[in-house]
């Protein structure tokens, strides 16, 4: 927590998921003095994570706000913030507790400009996803019910890279946007990044790998469990192709269906669970857009449809994994 | 054909259920998937689809009564499944074995289909024999549903392939698929546009385009069924600048005969060599008048062919066929003669030939050669041979090893007829010399016969008294 720490300059040496985070949030206060902090012991304790050590002491109490534990009121005040010119980064502690101001993101930040003509530029972030033991309310992947929202954008890089680009052109994007981090990733990725500034676009996705039998679709901490299984199945002359969707609304349905183009066989990958996540809307815009392309059903390798649970095996169960993924994949390329 | 309905198994630890409704009766037309009975067991009551699309033929179990699992409960005549196989049944594919005949009386002889190709085809097993029950492929996805073509017959592939049939006039029904659960899958349809359709076929002038992945393989369509094995992976074939050709039918055909052949017999080769000084002077002496007289070429090969039917008549093992432990030694000497053609051989037979002198071998040799050539040969014109003789010679090779034309168990090869310089009775001599070889089936024939069997034709060759006119 100490200020050295926390200088912007950027070294060239690893730097860890949150880590990068931090870096964006850091350089666009910097670089912009209407950018602004908001949310539950992001000041004084730093963040639950740390996320936000040392924005405090250089930015000071009148850019990095600590609140009560009101999640409606956080999203209200940020809203608001942001008619009156300041472009408010706001904090759920666990993006679990979105769920509490669920009217504010969808009613008001979502609508503020189509029905008032008053943009909101408010973000929101929050560390999402499971795999660190945390039960049903600290584990969960929400961002669905967003991404259904029209008027919002929703982001969910699976790089340091990208969290650090995409997180300041969520800064800079007049539109409300939620930025999902995904836990199991903060402190467990390491890359180099670039010196300077740099961002990178919502609404594109990655080919991470290149490969001509099949394609997976994934995004956040399944992307790394895509390039494993895709590493496996390698070896045994199944080469994947691996996307990573980076932006899940507006969604890249241009790679999307370009990758089906050429293997003619998808796998979607994810987290959330089953019933109502992104794979369903993927294989519909597959079949709309690329049905005769099709050389196999369109399979997908999900969550179970149930909360996370707490009990260590059963999360285990519970959460797709490697080998999930390689099977899936071994048998829609013998299909 | 005849497709059994079981008793399934509902839970791990179930084992029995009762019929509790059919809901239909015998003589009722069934599809398939559709609800054909009801059950009830220790754990669910449940309504069981049919296996198999027809007619409900005959139900075996009634209402009420309790059976293990896997009981046969019924029988569906499943109607156009399960298509027999439509192309000559493969050469090295042994037919189901009958029970050991003696050699004196004729085996029971199995069905027959008579077929255009150069190379024998073996027998096809009698349809009666087997009626295995359809067994539903398991699939791990569920098969997609797919369009039902006119025929009524249910082809599993994908909208690629079905899109990929339709831009190149492929008819999916003639494909057999090696996807799961037998799905025609994208590599099958690019095989058969590959070799099938040909008219975008690369032997053009077009300079060599080096495709990005090797081409599939040129299977062909369902007619050739052998796969004609790569040795070396794939990709190493595929290096620098290239013409992909697809094979004609024919060629496949050869391929695939050459490699069963080879397979099934084990090849063992006898060389000799004969004295052509009679047979030169004979057939000098009368070729004027024979050809004036009957109208017909005199070539040497009437007197190779009447030596093998003299040596045959004379080791009638070697004019016979394998038949797993049995041999079939075939009482007419049917000769086929080898003739090359454009791009490929072809072996038609001269039946009969101990019963023809040698005017008559002479005119139906002649004839077989130019119908071939021709392209008007009949089908049962290359089937049903015996023995074969090829001419490397021809060529000007001095001598070859041939691969035995199945299912012979011999195939004599005549080199090039050439003066040389032997020794007789200790004096140089200068002789017009031909080296014979027997490529013969290991299996049957051993060296001691071969070697006898050379040594007859070279004798008759070398003695020849036969009158040509």
């Amino acid at each position: 927590m100490s200020p050295t720490k926390t200088t912007a300059a950027v070294e060239s040496k690893q730097v860890t998921f949150l880590e990068a985070i931090r870096q964006a949030l850091f350089e666009e206060m910097e670089r912009d003095p209407t950018v602004v902090m908001i949310g539950e012991d992001i000041g004084v304790y730093g963040g639950a994570f740390k996320v936000t050590a040392g924005l405090l002491e250089r930015f000071g109490w009148e850019r990095v706000i600590d609140t009560p534990i009101s999640e409606t009121a956080i999203i209200g005040a940020a809203v608001g913030m942001s008619y009156l010119g300041l472009r408010p980064v706001a904090e759920m502690q666990f993006i679990d507790f979105i769920a509490c101001c669920f009217n504010q993101l969808t009613n008001f930040a979502a609508k503020s400009h189509y029905r008032w003509g008053a943009p909101a530029p408010i973000v929101v972030r929050g560390p999402s996803g499971g795999g660190i033991h945390g039960g049903p309310f600290h584990s969960q992947n929400p961002e669905m019910y967003f991404t259904h929202t029209p008027g919002l954008k929703v982001i969910y890089p699976a790089t340091a890279y990208d969290a650090k680009g995409l997180m300041k052109s969520a800064i800079r994007d007049n539109n409300p946007v939620l930025f999902f981090e995904h836990k199991f990733l903060y402190r467990r990725i390491k890359e180099e990044l670039p010196e300077g500034d740099y961002t990178v676009p919502i609404g594109k996705a990655s080919v991470r790998r290149e490969g001509r039998d099949l394609t997976i679709i994934s995004y956040a901490a399944m992307l790394h469990t895509s390039l494993e299984a895709a590493e496996t199945l390698a070896r045994e002359g199944i080469e994947c192709e691996v996307v990573d969707l980076r932006t899940l609304l507006p969604l890249d349905k241009e790679t999307i269906l370009k990758s089906v183009v050429k293997t003619n066989k998808l796998l979607i990958v994810h987290e959330d669970t089953r019933t109502g996540g992104i794979a369903g809307e993927i294989a519909a815009i597959v079949c709309e857009g690329a049905f005769d392309q099709l050389d196999g059903p369109v399979m997908r390798v999900t969550s179970l449809d149930t909360p996370v649970p707490y009990s260590p095996p059963l999360e285990e169960q519970f959460l797709p994994n490697t080998e999930k993924v390689v099977a899936a994949a071994r048998d829609l390329a013998k299909y | 054909m005849a497709v059994d309905v079981i008793m399934p198994q509902m839970g791990e630890s179930i084992f029995e259920g009762t019929i509790t409704k059919w809901l239909k009766k015998p003589g009722d037309k069934v599809e398939r998937d559709e609800p054909l009975f009801e059950i009830s067991t220790d754990k669910v009551d449940a309504e069981i689809p049919a296996p198999a699309a027809g007619v409900l033929k005959e139900i075996k179990i009634n209402e009420g009564q309790t059976v293990p699992i896997q009981t046969v409960v019924a029988v569906i005549d499943a109607a156009g499944s399960a298509a027999a196989a439509p192309a000559p049944a493969k050469p090295a594919a042994p037919p189901k074995q009958e029970a050991p005949a003696p050699v004196a009386a004729k085996p029971a002889a199995p069905a027959r289909t008579p077929e255009p190709a150069a190379p024998k085809s073996a027998p096809a097993a009698a349809p009666a024999q087997t009626s295995a029950p359809v067994s539903r492929p398991s699939a791990a996805p569920p098969p997609p549903p797919s369009a039902e073509p006119e025929n009524g017959k249910r082809i599993h592939s994908s909208p690629l392939v079905r899109r990929l049939a339709r831009e190149s006039n492929i008819d999916l029904t003639q494909l057999s698929g090696t996807g799961a659960g037998g799905r025609i899958s994208k590599k099958d349809i690019q095989a058969a546009i590959a070799s099938g359709a040909g008219r975008s076929s690369a032997g053009t002038a077009a300079p060599p385009v080096r495709p990005s992945a090797p081409p599939p393989p040129s299977t062909g369509a369902a007619a050739v069924q052998g796969a004609i094995e790569s040795a070396v992976p794939r990709e190493r074939i595929y290096f620098g600048q290239y013409e992909v050709q697809p094979m004609s039918v024919m060629r496949q055909k050869i391929a695939e005969h050459m490699v069963a052949s080879k397979r099934v017999s084990p090849h063992v080769y006898s060389v000799d060599e004969a004295d052509m000084s009679v047979v030169s002077a004979a057939r000098a002496k009368y070729k004027g008048e024979f050809e004036t007289r009957y109208g017909a070429k005199l070539t040497f090969m009437p007197f190779f062919m009447r030596a093998c039917v003299e040596a045959l008549r004379a080791f009638p093992s070697v004019n016979s066929s394998v038949d797993g432990t049995n041999m079939v030694l075939h009482r007419e000497i049917n000769l086929g003669i080898a003739v090359s053609l454009d791009n490929g051989l072809i072996v038609p037979v001269v039946r009969n030939a101990e019963e023809k002198n040698f005017l008559g071998l002479q005119r139906a040799v002649n004839d077989l050669a130019e119908r071939a050539r021709t392209k008007k040969l009949k089908p049962e014109e290359v089937q049903e041979g015996t023995f074969a003789i090829t001419n490397p010679g021809v060529y000007g090779g001095l001598m070859g090893l041939p691969v035995i034309s199945q299912p012979n168990v011999a195939i004599l090869g005549v080199g090039a007829i050439q003066k040389r310089v032997v020794v007789i009775d200790d004096a140089i001599a200068i002789r017009p010399m031909v080296y014979l070889t027997l490529s013969y089936d290991h299996r049957v024939v051993d060296g001691a016969t071969a070697h006898q069997f050379m040594g007859k034709l070279k004798s008759v060759l070398e003695e020849w008294n036969e009158p040509l006119i």
